[in-house]
Protein backbone atom coordinates (compact mmCIF):
# COMPACT_ATOMS: atom_id res chain seq x y z
CA UNK A 1 0.00 0.00 0.00
CA UNK A 2 2.70 2.46 0.86
CA UNK A 3 5.28 1.25 -1.58
CA UNK A 4 6.63 4.75 -2.06
CA UNK A 5 8.11 6.15 1.09
CA UNK A 6 10.32 9.11 1.75
CA UNK A 7 13.91 7.95 1.81
CA UNK A 8 14.65 9.28 5.30
CA UNK A 9 11.72 7.50 6.89
CA UNK A 10 12.55 4.15 5.35
CA UNK A 11 16.13 4.52 6.41
CA UNK A 12 15.02 5.29 9.94
CA UNK A 13 12.64 2.35 10.03
CA UNK A 14 15.39 0.10 8.71
CA UNK A 15 17.65 1.30 11.51
CA UNK A 16 14.89 0.71 14.07
CA UNK A 17 14.27 -2.74 12.66
CA UNK A 18 17.97 -3.52 13.10
CA UNK A 19 17.61 -3.17 16.84
CA UNK A 20 16.67 -6.60 18.23
CA UNK A 21 13.65 -5.33 20.16
CA UNK A 22 12.39 -8.83 20.73
CA UNK A 23 15.52 -9.86 22.59
CA UNK A 24 15.38 -6.78 24.83
CA UNK A 25 11.69 -7.33 25.47
CA UNK A 26 12.33 -10.93 26.52
CA UNK A 27 15.12 -9.91 28.92
CA UNK A 28 13.21 -6.94 30.29
CA UNK A 29 11.16 -8.56 33.11
CA UNK A 30 14.11 -10.42 34.62
CA UNK A 31 16.52 -7.53 34.16
CA UNK A 32 14.20 -4.88 35.55
CA UNK A 33 13.37 -6.97 38.62
CA UNK A 34 17.06 -7.55 39.37
CA UNK A 35 17.90 -3.89 38.70
CA UNK A 36 15.01 -2.73 40.87
CA UNK A 37 15.87 -5.02 43.79
CA UNK A 38 19.66 -4.87 43.61
CA UNK A 39 20.20 -1.36 42.24
CA UNK A 40 17.26 0.11 44.14
CA UNK A 41 18.39 -1.56 47.34
CA UNK A 42 21.93 -0.26 46.93
CA UNK A 43 20.66 3.25 46.16
CA UNK A 44 18.42 3.36 49.21
CA UNK A 45 21.22 1.95 51.32
CA UNK A 46 23.52 4.73 50.11
CA UNK A 47 20.95 7.43 50.91
CA UNK A 48 20.58 6.02 54.42
CA UNK A 49 24.33 5.76 54.94
CA UNK A 50 24.85 9.46 54.19
CA UNK A 51 21.96 10.52 56.39
CA UNK A 52 19.59 11.69 53.63
CA UNK A 53 17.09 9.00 54.55
CA UNK A 54 16.48 6.97 57.63
CA UNK A 55 14.69 6.31 60.88
CA UNK A 56 16.82 8.59 63.01
CA UNK A 57 18.19 10.96 60.37
CA UNK A 58 17.29 14.64 60.18
CA UNK A 59 17.64 14.57 56.40
CA UNK A 60 20.95 16.41 56.13
CA UNK A 61 24.00 15.07 54.34
CA UNK A 62 26.51 13.56 56.72
CA UNK A 63 29.46 11.25 56.35
CA UNK A 64 29.56 10.51 60.07
CA UNK A 65 28.57 6.86 59.54
CA UNK A 66 31.55 6.30 57.23
CA UNK A 67 33.83 8.11 59.65
CA UNK A 68 32.68 5.89 62.47
CA UNK A 69 32.93 2.72 60.36
CA UNK A 70 36.42 3.47 59.01
CA UNK A 71 37.71 5.02 62.22
CA UNK A 72 37.14 1.81 64.15
CA UNK A 73 40.34 -0.22 64.24
CA UNK A 74 38.16 -3.34 64.22
CA UNK A 75 37.16 -2.55 60.63
CA UNK A 76 40.67 -3.01 59.27
CA UNK A 77 41.28 -6.20 61.23
CA UNK A 78 37.94 -7.56 60.01
CA UNK A 79 38.70 -6.59 56.42
CA UNK A 80 42.03 -8.41 56.70
CA UNK A 81 40.35 -11.50 58.11
CA UNK A 82 37.60 -11.53 55.45
CA UNK A 83 40.18 -11.17 52.67
CA UNK A 84 42.37 -13.89 54.18
CA UNK A 85 39.46 -16.34 54.43
CA UNK A 86 38.09 -15.57 50.96
CA UNK A 87 41.46 -15.68 49.17
CA UNK A 88 42.74 -18.81 50.90
CA UNK A 89 39.50 -20.78 50.58
CA UNK A 90 39.00 -19.75 46.92
CA UNK A 91 42.58 -20.54 45.92
CA UNK A 92 42.53 -23.94 47.62
CA UNK A 93 39.09 -24.82 46.19
CA UNK A 94 40.18 -23.80 42.69
CA UNK A 95 43.34 -25.92 42.67
CA UNK A 96 41.62 -28.92 44.24
CA UNK A 97 38.59 -28.61 41.95
CA UNK A 98 40.75 -28.63 38.82
CA UNK A 99 42.40 -31.77 40.16
CA UNK A 100 39.10 -33.41 41.05
CA UNK A 101 37.56 -32.52 37.69
CA UNK A 102 40.53 -34.10 35.88
CA UNK A 103 40.21 -37.15 38.11
CA UNK A 104 36.48 -37.42 37.45
CA UNK A 105 36.69 -36.87 33.72
CA UNK A 106 37.58 -40.46 32.96
CA UNK A 107 35.71 -41.98 35.89
CA UNK A 108 32.22 -43.41 35.81
CA UNK A 109 28.97 -41.54 36.31
CA UNK A 110 28.62 -42.80 39.88
CA UNK A 111 31.77 -40.92 40.89
CA UNK A 112 30.79 -37.54 39.44
CA UNK A 113 27.36 -37.98 40.97
CA UNK A 114 28.74 -38.79 44.42
CA UNK A 115 31.17 -35.86 44.29
CA UNK A 116 28.25 -33.49 43.80
CA UNK A 117 26.71 -34.67 47.02
CA UNK A 118 27.40 -31.54 49.06
CA UNK A 119 26.22 -29.16 46.32
CA UNK A 120 22.54 -28.91 47.37
CA UNK A 121 23.17 -29.14 51.13
CA UNK A 122 22.37 -25.96 53.13
CA UNK A 123 25.43 -24.23 54.59
CA UNK A 124 23.93 -24.41 58.08
CA UNK A 125 23.73 -28.21 57.84
CA UNK A 126 27.38 -28.31 56.81
CA UNK A 127 28.23 -26.08 59.76
CA UNK A 128 26.40 -28.42 62.14
CA UNK A 129 28.20 -31.41 60.65
CA UNK A 130 31.64 -29.77 60.83
CA UNK A 131 31.01 -28.75 64.46
CA UNK A 132 30.03 -32.28 65.51
CA UNK A 133 32.96 -33.71 63.58
CA UNK A 134 35.85 -31.39 64.43
CA UNK A 135 35.08 -29.84 67.82
CA UNK A 136 37.24 -30.98 70.79
CA UNK A 137 34.49 -33.44 71.78
CA UNK A 138 33.59 -34.25 68.17
CA UNK A 139 33.61 -37.56 66.36
CA UNK A 140 37.22 -37.33 65.16
CA UNK A 141 38.47 -36.52 68.68
CA UNK A 142 36.52 -39.56 69.96
CA UNK A 143 38.05 -41.72 67.27
CA UNK A 144 41.58 -40.56 68.15
CA UNK A 145 40.83 -41.21 71.83
CA UNK A 146 39.59 -44.70 71.05
CA UNK A 147 42.80 -45.30 69.09
CA UNK A 148 44.79 -44.04 72.07
CA UNK A 149 46.33 -41.10 70.19
CA UNK A 150 44.99 -38.52 72.63
CA UNK A 151 44.27 -38.96 76.33
CA UNK A 152 41.59 -36.28 76.72
CA UNK A 153 39.63 -33.78 74.64
CA UNK A 154 42.17 -31.16 75.77
CA UNK A 155 44.80 -32.82 73.55
CA UNK A 156 42.76 -32.38 70.40
CA UNK A 157 43.81 -29.33 68.36
CA UNK A 158 41.26 -26.52 68.25
CA UNK A 159 39.75 -26.63 64.75
CA UNK A 160 36.49 -24.72 65.26
CA UNK A 161 36.22 -21.14 66.50
CA UNK A 162 40.04 -21.12 66.22
CA UNK A 163 42.14 -18.04 65.43
CA UNK A 164 43.36 -19.53 62.12
CA UNK A 165 39.76 -20.24 61.04
CA UNK A 166 40.63 -23.77 59.97
CA UNK A 167 37.06 -24.96 60.57
CA UNK A 168 35.75 -22.19 58.28
CA UNK A 169 38.22 -23.22 55.55
CA UNK A 170 37.30 -26.89 55.87
CA UNK A 171 33.61 -26.07 55.60
CA UNK A 172 34.06 -23.86 52.53
CA UNK A 173 36.29 -26.44 50.82
CA UNK A 174 33.74 -29.16 51.57
CA UNK A 175 30.95 -27.07 50.08
CA UNK A 176 32.63 -25.21 47.22
CA UNK A 177 34.88 -27.89 45.70
CA UNK A 178 31.87 -29.90 44.44
CA UNK A 179 30.32 -26.67 43.07
CA UNK A 180 33.44 -25.68 41.15
CA UNK A 181 34.09 -29.24 40.03
CA UNK A 182 30.62 -29.48 38.54
CA UNK A 183 31.16 -26.31 36.49
CA UNK A 184 34.67 -27.35 35.45
CA UNK A 185 33.49 -30.84 34.45
CA UNK A 186 30.86 -29.30 32.20
CA UNK A 187 33.57 -27.18 30.56
CA UNK A 188 36.00 -30.12 30.36
CA UNK A 189 33.47 -32.30 28.59
CA UNK A 190 32.93 -29.58 26.01
CA UNK A 191 36.63 -29.51 25.10
CA UNK A 192 37.23 -31.61 22.02
CA UNK A 193 39.45 -34.58 22.89
CA UNK A 194 41.24 -34.14 19.55
CA UNK A 195 43.33 -31.28 20.98
CA UNK A 196 44.81 -33.46 23.69
CA UNK A 197 45.26 -36.38 21.30
CA UNK A 198 47.03 -34.12 18.84
CA UNK A 199 49.34 -32.82 21.57
CA UNK A 200 50.13 -36.35 22.72
CA UNK A 201 50.71 -37.46 19.12
CA UNK A 202 53.21 -34.61 18.74
CA UNK A 203 55.13 -35.92 21.74
CA UNK A 204 53.80 -33.95 24.72
CA UNK A 205 53.86 -35.83 28.01
CA UNK A 206 50.63 -35.92 30.06
CA UNK A 207 51.78 -33.02 32.24
CA UNK A 208 52.67 -30.83 29.24
CA UNK A 209 49.39 -31.79 27.66
CA UNK A 210 47.51 -30.68 30.80
CA UNK A 211 49.53 -27.50 31.30
CA UNK A 212 49.65 -26.26 27.69
CA UNK A 213 46.39 -27.61 26.24
CA UNK A 214 43.74 -28.47 28.81
CA UNK A 215 44.39 -25.74 31.38
CA UNK A 216 44.27 -22.81 28.91
CA UNK A 217 41.01 -24.19 27.52
CA UNK A 218 39.65 -24.51 31.07
CA UNK A 219 40.63 -20.95 31.97
CA UNK A 220 37.29 -19.21 31.28
CA UNK A 221 35.50 -21.81 33.38
CA UNK A 222 38.05 -21.47 36.18
CA UNK A 223 37.69 -17.68 36.17
CA UNK A 224 33.87 -17.74 36.32
CA UNK A 225 33.71 -20.44 38.96
CA UNK A 226 36.35 -18.92 41.23
CA UNK A 227 34.72 -15.51 40.85
CA UNK A 228 31.37 -16.80 42.08
CA UNK A 229 33.03 -18.68 44.94
CA UNK A 230 35.20 -15.72 46.01
CA UNK A 231 32.27 -13.31 46.00
CA UNK A 232 30.17 -15.75 47.96
CA UNK A 233 32.76 -16.52 50.64
CA UNK A 234 33.74 -12.86 51.05
CA UNK A 235 30.13 -11.90 51.78
CA UNK A 236 29.12 -14.98 53.76
CA UNK A 237 27.91 -14.36 57.28
CA UNK A 238 26.79 -17.58 58.93
CA UNK A 239 29.86 -19.77 58.34
CA UNK A 240 32.51 -17.54 59.99
CA UNK A 241 29.93 -16.41 62.56
CA UNK A 242 29.31 -19.96 63.79
CA UNK A 243 32.60 -21.70 62.94
CA UNK A 244 35.16 -18.90 62.91
CA UNK A 245 37.33 -17.04 65.37
CA UNK A 246 35.55 -14.97 68.00
CA UNK A 247 38.06 -12.15 67.53
CA UNK A 248 38.65 -10.62 65.05
CA UNK A 249 35.29 -10.99 63.33
CA UNK A 250 34.65 -10.96 59.60
CA UNK A 251 33.15 -7.87 57.92
CA UNK A 252 29.66 -9.37 57.49
CA UNK A 253 29.62 -10.16 61.22
CA UNK A 254 30.48 -6.52 61.98
CA UNK A 255 27.55 -5.46 59.78
CA UNK A 256 25.27 -7.89 61.62
CA UNK A 257 26.35 -6.55 65.00
CA UNK A 258 25.74 -2.94 64.04
CA UNK A 259 22.43 -3.92 62.39
CA UNK A 260 21.09 -5.72 65.46
CA UNK A 261 22.35 -3.06 67.88
CA UNK A 262 19.54 -1.68 70.04
CA UNK A 263 20.91 1.82 69.41
CA UNK A 264 19.17 2.85 66.18
CA UNK A 265 21.93 5.39 65.55
CA UNK A 266 24.12 2.40 64.72
CA UNK A 267 21.91 1.58 61.71
CA UNK A 268 23.64 4.05 59.32
CA UNK A 269 26.99 2.61 60.45
CA UNK A 270 25.75 -0.90 59.63
CA UNK A 271 24.67 0.28 56.19
CA UNK A 272 27.94 2.13 55.58
CA UNK A 273 29.84 -1.04 56.51
CA UNK A 274 27.62 -3.09 54.20
CA UNK A 275 28.21 -0.68 51.33
CA UNK A 276 31.97 -0.72 51.92
CA UNK A 277 31.76 -4.52 51.78
CA UNK A 278 29.87 -4.36 48.46
CA UNK A 279 32.27 -1.81 46.97
CA UNK A 280 35.33 -3.80 48.04
CA UNK A 281 33.98 -6.99 46.49
CA UNK A 282 33.05 -5.18 43.26
CA UNK A 283 36.53 -3.63 43.00
CA UNK A 284 38.20 -7.00 43.66
CA UNK A 285 35.99 -8.68 41.07
CA UNK A 286 36.74 -5.99 38.49
CA UNK A 287 40.48 -6.31 39.20
CA UNK A 288 40.28 -10.07 38.90
CA UNK A 289 38.39 -9.90 35.62
CA UNK A 290 40.80 -7.28 34.29
CA UNK A 291 43.81 -9.40 35.19
CA UNK A 292 42.18 -12.70 34.33
CA UNK A 293 40.77 -12.52 30.86
CA UNK A 294 39.53 -9.10 29.88
CA UNK A 295 36.48 -10.65 28.29
CA UNK A 296 34.47 -12.13 31.10
CA UNK A 297 31.06 -11.96 29.58
CA UNK A 298 31.85 -13.01 26.04
CA UNK A 299 30.63 -16.50 25.25
CA UNK A 300 34.04 -18.04 25.08
CA UNK A 301 35.20 -21.20 23.47
CA UNK A 302 35.92 -23.04 26.69
CA UNK A 303 32.57 -22.12 28.16
CA UNK A 304 30.53 -23.50 25.30
CA UNK A 305 28.42 -26.24 26.87
CA UNK B 1 43.08 -48.40 40.20
CA UNK B 2 44.77 -45.67 42.26
CA UNK B 3 42.33 -43.26 40.68
CA UNK B 4 39.42 -45.31 41.93
CA UNK B 5 40.85 -45.52 45.47
CA UNK B 6 41.49 -41.76 45.50
CA UNK B 7 37.93 -41.08 44.36
CA UNK B 8 36.42 -43.38 46.98
CA UNK B 9 38.49 -41.64 49.68
CA UNK B 10 37.36 -38.20 48.49
CA UNK B 11 33.73 -39.28 48.44
CA UNK B 12 34.09 -40.76 51.94
CA UNK B 13 35.44 -37.43 53.23
CA UNK B 14 32.54 -35.57 51.57
CA UNK B 15 30.10 -37.91 53.36
CA UNK B 16 31.85 -37.61 56.72
CA UNK B 17 30.05 -34.55 58.20
CA UNK B 18 26.69 -36.30 57.76
CA UNK B 19 27.72 -39.20 59.98
CA UNK B 20 27.67 -37.41 63.38
CA UNK B 21 24.47 -35.56 62.35
CA UNK B 22 22.55 -38.77 61.71
CA UNK B 23 23.89 -40.48 64.85
CA UNK B 24 23.27 -37.47 67.10
CA UNK B 25 19.67 -37.20 65.90
CA UNK B 26 18.88 -40.58 67.54
CA UNK B 27 21.42 -40.53 70.39
CA UNK B 28 20.71 -39.92 74.06
CA UNK B 29 23.42 -38.23 76.12
CA UNK B 30 26.32 -39.10 73.81
CA UNK B 31 29.22 -37.91 75.99
CA UNK B 32 32.92 -37.75 75.19
CA UNK B 33 34.77 -40.12 74.81
CA UNK B 34 32.03 -42.60 73.80
CA UNK B 35 32.61 -43.54 70.19
CA UNK B 36 29.11 -44.98 69.89
CA UNK B 37 26.15 -43.71 71.95
CA UNK B 38 25.27 -45.93 74.91
CA UNK B 39 21.56 -45.10 74.67
CA UNK B 40 19.30 -44.36 71.75
CA UNK B 41 16.18 -42.24 71.62
CA UNK B 42 13.47 -41.17 69.21
CA UNK B 43 12.69 -38.06 71.29
CA UNK B 44 14.44 -35.60 68.96
CA UNK B 45 12.49 -36.82 65.96
CA UNK B 46 9.27 -36.90 67.98
CA UNK B 47 9.89 -33.22 68.80
CA UNK B 48 10.45 -32.44 65.13
CA UNK B 49 7.25 -34.06 63.86
CA UNK B 50 5.03 -33.15 66.84
CA UNK B 51 1.91 -31.32 65.58
CA UNK B 52 2.49 -27.59 65.59
CA UNK B 53 6.22 -27.88 66.25
CA UNK B 54 8.38 -24.94 65.20
CA UNK B 55 10.34 -27.21 62.91
CA UNK B 56 7.25 -28.35 61.02
CA UNK B 57 6.03 -24.76 60.73
CA UNK B 58 9.46 -23.78 59.45
CA UNK B 59 9.33 -26.61 56.95
CA UNK B 60 6.03 -25.33 55.51
CA UNK B 61 7.18 -21.70 55.50
CA UNK B 62 10.32 -22.72 53.64
CA UNK B 63 8.24 -24.71 51.19
CA UNK B 64 5.92 -21.76 50.47
CA UNK B 65 8.75 -19.22 50.14
CA UNK B 66 10.87 -21.46 47.92
CA UNK B 67 7.88 -22.53 45.81
CA UNK B 68 6.70 -18.98 45.18
CA UNK B 69 10.12 -17.51 44.45
CA UNK B 70 10.90 -20.40 42.09
CA UNK B 71 7.63 -19.87 40.20
CA UNK B 72 8.26 -16.12 39.88
CA UNK B 73 11.88 -16.65 38.84
CA UNK B 74 10.75 -19.18 36.25
CA UNK B 75 8.17 -16.76 34.83
CA UNK B 76 10.79 -14.06 34.13
CA UNK B 77 13.71 -16.45 33.61
CA UNK B 78 12.17 -18.38 30.71
CA UNK B 79 11.95 -15.43 28.29
CA UNK B 80 15.25 -13.95 29.46
CA UNK B 81 16.98 -17.31 29.16
CA UNK B 82 15.73 -17.65 25.62
CA UNK B 83 17.03 -14.25 24.60
CA UNK B 84 20.42 -14.78 26.25
CA UNK B 85 20.78 -18.32 24.96
CA UNK B 86 19.58 -17.96 21.39
CA UNK B 87 19.96 -14.36 20.31
CA UNK B 88 22.90 -12.08 19.72
CA UNK B 89 22.36 -8.45 20.59
CA UNK B 90 24.42 -5.48 21.75
CA UNK B 91 24.73 -5.27 25.52
CA UNK B 92 24.28 -9.01 26.07
CA UNK B 93 27.53 -9.29 28.01
CA UNK B 94 26.61 -6.33 30.19
CA UNK B 95 23.19 -7.81 30.90
CA UNK B 96 24.80 -11.10 31.94
CA UNK B 97 27.13 -9.21 34.25
CA UNK B 98 24.23 -7.29 35.83
CA UNK B 99 22.41 -10.59 36.40
CA UNK B 100 25.55 -11.96 38.00
CA UNK B 101 26.07 -9.07 40.43
CA UNK B 102 23.48 -10.20 43.02
CA UNK B 103 25.18 -13.60 43.10
CA UNK B 104 28.73 -12.41 43.63
CA UNK B 105 28.37 -9.14 45.52
CA UNK B 106 27.51 -9.27 49.22
CA UNK B 107 23.77 -8.60 49.57
CA UNK B 108 24.01 -6.98 53.02
CA UNK B 109 23.82 -3.32 51.98
CA UNK B 110 21.14 -4.07 49.36
CA UNK B 111 19.09 -5.89 51.99
CA UNK B 112 19.17 -2.97 54.40
CA UNK B 113 18.12 -0.67 51.56
CA UNK B 114 15.24 -2.93 50.53
CA UNK B 115 14.19 -3.34 54.14
CA UNK B 116 13.67 0.43 54.38
CA UNK B 117 11.03 0.21 51.62
CA UNK B 118 9.51 -3.00 52.96
CA UNK B 119 8.95 -1.33 56.33
CA UNK B 120 7.16 1.59 54.61
CA UNK B 121 5.04 -0.86 52.60
CA UNK B 122 4.25 -2.93 55.67
CA UNK B 123 5.96 -5.93 54.05
CA UNK B 124 8.86 -6.27 56.48
CA UNK B 125 8.53 -9.55 58.35
CA UNK B 126 5.96 -10.94 55.90
CA UNK B 127 6.14 -13.90 53.57
CA UNK B 128 5.64 -11.59 50.57
CA UNK B 129 8.65 -9.49 51.53
CA UNK B 130 10.83 -12.58 51.99
CA UNK B 131 9.71 -14.04 48.63
CA UNK B 132 10.53 -10.74 46.92
CA UNK B 133 14.03 -10.66 48.38
CA UNK B 134 14.61 -14.32 47.51
CA UNK B 135 14.23 -13.29 43.86
CA UNK B 136 17.67 -11.63 44.13
CA UNK B 137 19.59 -14.90 43.86
CA UNK B 138 16.92 -17.08 42.20
CA UNK B 139 16.33 -14.96 39.08
CA UNK B 140 20.04 -14.80 38.12
CA UNK B 141 20.66 -18.52 38.67
CA UNK B 142 17.46 -19.48 36.86
CA UNK B 143 18.21 -17.19 33.91
CA UNK B 144 21.81 -18.35 33.53
CA UNK B 145 20.86 -22.04 33.70
CA UNK B 146 18.00 -21.55 31.22
CA UNK B 147 20.14 -19.48 28.83
CA UNK B 148 22.50 -22.40 28.62
CA UNK B 149 19.59 -24.80 28.09
CA UNK B 150 18.31 -22.63 25.24
CA UNK B 151 21.80 -22.36 23.72
CA UNK B 152 21.47 -26.07 22.90
CA UNK B 153 17.93 -25.70 21.57
CA UNK B 154 17.34 -26.05 17.85
CA UNK B 155 14.87 -23.41 16.67
CA UNK B 156 14.36 -25.45 13.49
CA UNK B 157 11.65 -27.42 15.29
CA UNK B 158 9.69 -24.23 15.89
CA UNK B 159 10.09 -23.10 12.30
CA UNK B 160 8.91 -26.52 11.13
CA UNK B 161 5.81 -26.38 13.36
CA UNK B 162 4.99 -22.85 12.21
CA UNK B 163 5.35 -23.79 8.56
CA UNK B 164 2.90 -26.63 9.18
CA UNK B 165 0.38 -24.06 10.41
CA UNK B 166 0.75 -24.10 14.19
CA UNK B 167 -0.17 -20.92 16.04
CA UNK B 168 2.49 -19.25 18.23
CA UNK B 169 0.77 -20.61 21.34
CA UNK B 170 0.65 -24.10 19.89
CA UNK B 171 4.33 -23.86 19.01
CA UNK B 172 5.21 -22.77 22.54
CA UNK B 173 3.00 -25.35 24.24
CA UNK B 174 3.51 -28.39 22.03
CA UNK B 175 7.02 -27.89 20.64
CA UNK B 176 9.22 -25.50 22.62
CA UNK B 177 8.22 -26.29 26.20
CA UNK B 178 8.36 -30.09 25.85
CA UNK B 179 11.83 -29.78 24.30
CA UNK B 180 13.28 -27.53 27.02
CA UNK B 181 11.35 -29.24 29.86
CA UNK B 182 14.31 -31.22 31.27
CA UNK B 183 16.38 -28.04 31.47
CA UNK B 184 13.47 -26.21 33.09
CA UNK B 185 13.23 -28.92 35.74
CA UNK B 186 16.91 -28.54 36.60
CA UNK B 187 16.67 -24.74 36.67
CA UNK B 188 13.57 -24.87 38.87
CA UNK B 189 15.10 -27.39 41.29
CA UNK B 190 18.23 -25.27 41.44
CA UNK B 191 16.28 -22.08 42.22
CA UNK B 192 14.11 -23.92 44.74
CA UNK B 193 17.17 -25.18 46.61
CA UNK B 194 18.84 -21.77 46.60
CA UNK B 195 15.74 -20.29 48.19
CA UNK B 196 15.30 -23.27 50.54
CA UNK B 197 18.89 -23.00 51.79
CA UNK B 198 18.89 -19.22 52.05
CA UNK B 199 19.56 -17.90 55.52
CA UNK B 200 20.90 -14.36 55.36
CA UNK B 201 18.16 -12.83 53.18
CA UNK B 202 15.37 -14.24 55.36
CA UNK B 203 17.24 -13.22 58.48
CA UNK B 204 17.45 -9.55 57.43
CA UNK B 205 13.95 -8.96 56.05
CA UNK B 206 12.03 -11.68 57.92
CA UNK B 207 12.04 -9.51 61.04
CA UNK B 208 12.11 -12.62 63.24
CA UNK B 209 8.57 -13.42 62.10
CA UNK B 210 9.18 -15.44 58.95
CA UNK B 211 10.87 -18.47 60.48
CA UNK B 212 11.96 -20.66 57.62
CA UNK B 213 13.81 -23.88 58.35
CA UNK B 214 17.30 -22.28 58.12
CA UNK B 215 16.20 -19.70 60.71
CA UNK B 216 15.08 -22.50 63.06
CA UNK B 217 18.36 -24.34 62.48
CA UNK B 218 20.41 -21.18 63.11
CA UNK B 219 18.64 -20.65 66.43
CA UNK B 220 19.09 -24.31 67.36
CA UNK B 221 22.81 -24.14 66.51
CA UNK B 222 23.27 -21.36 69.05
CA UNK B 223 21.36 -23.31 71.71
CA UNK B 224 22.55 -26.37 73.57
CA UNK B 225 20.32 -29.23 72.39
CA UNK B 226 22.67 -31.12 70.05
CA UNK B 227 20.26 -34.00 69.37
CA UNK B 228 17.42 -31.73 68.29
CA UNK B 229 19.81 -29.57 66.22
CA UNK B 230 20.99 -32.68 64.40
CA UNK B 231 17.41 -33.79 63.72
CA UNK B 232 16.55 -30.33 62.32
CA UNK B 233 19.69 -30.42 60.16
CA UNK B 234 18.75 -33.82 58.75
CA UNK B 235 15.21 -32.52 58.06
CA UNK B 236 16.70 -29.58 56.13
CA UNK B 237 18.43 -31.97 53.77
CA UNK B 238 15.25 -33.68 52.52
CA UNK B 239 14.69 -31.43 49.46
CA UNK B 240 18.37 -31.70 48.60
CA UNK B 241 18.04 -35.49 48.48
CA UNK B 242 15.00 -35.20 46.22
CA UNK B 243 17.02 -32.81 44.06
CA UNK B 244 19.86 -35.31 43.78
CA UNK B 245 17.44 -38.08 42.82
CA UNK B 246 15.82 -35.99 40.10
CA UNK B 247 18.96 -34.41 38.83
CA UNK B 248 21.22 -37.45 38.77
CA UNK B 249 20.43 -37.70 35.09
CA UNK B 250 19.90 -34.05 34.31
CA UNK B 251 23.03 -32.76 36.06
CA UNK B 252 25.01 -35.07 33.89
CA UNK B 253 23.53 -33.27 30.94
CA UNK B 254 26.11 -30.51 30.99
CA UNK B 255 23.92 -28.07 29.14
CA UNK B 256 22.34 -26.88 32.37
CA UNK B 257 25.44 -26.38 34.50
CA UNK B 258 27.57 -25.09 31.63
CA UNK B 259 25.68 -21.83 32.01
CA UNK B 260 27.55 -21.06 35.21
CA UNK B 261 30.94 -21.79 33.67
CA UNK B 262 30.32 -19.16 31.08
CA UNK B 263 29.44 -16.06 33.05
Amino acid sequence: MNSIQPLTSSRRSARLADIPWRAYLLVLPALSLVLLLFGGGLGLAFLQSVGLLGLTSDGSLSLAAYGEALGDSQFWRSLGLSLYIAFTATALSTVLSVGLAMLLQGAGRWASFACQLTLPIPHLVGIAGVLLLLSPSGLIARLLYALGWISSDQDFPLLVNDTANIGVMIHFLWKEIPFMTLILLAVLRSIRPEFAMQARALGANPWQCFWHVTLPLLRPGIISASLIVFGFIFGNFEVPFLLGSTYPKTLPTLVYQAFTNVDLNQRPVAIALGLLLSVISMVLIALYLGLGSGQPCRRSFGGQP
Amino acid sequence: MTRKVALILIIAVLFLPFLPLVVWSVAKGWYFPQLVPQQWTGAHWAAVVAPGSRVLQGFWQSLVVAGLSTALALAVGLPAGRALGLMEFPGKGAIKLVLLLPIIVSPLATLMGIQFVLIRLGLNGTLAGVVLVHLLPTIPYMTLVLSSVYANFDTGYEAQARSLGASPIQVLWRVTLPLVAPGIVVGALFAFLISWNEFLLTFFVGGGQVLTLPMILFTALQGGNTGLTAAIAVTSVIPALIFLLFSSRALHDDAAMGGLGDV
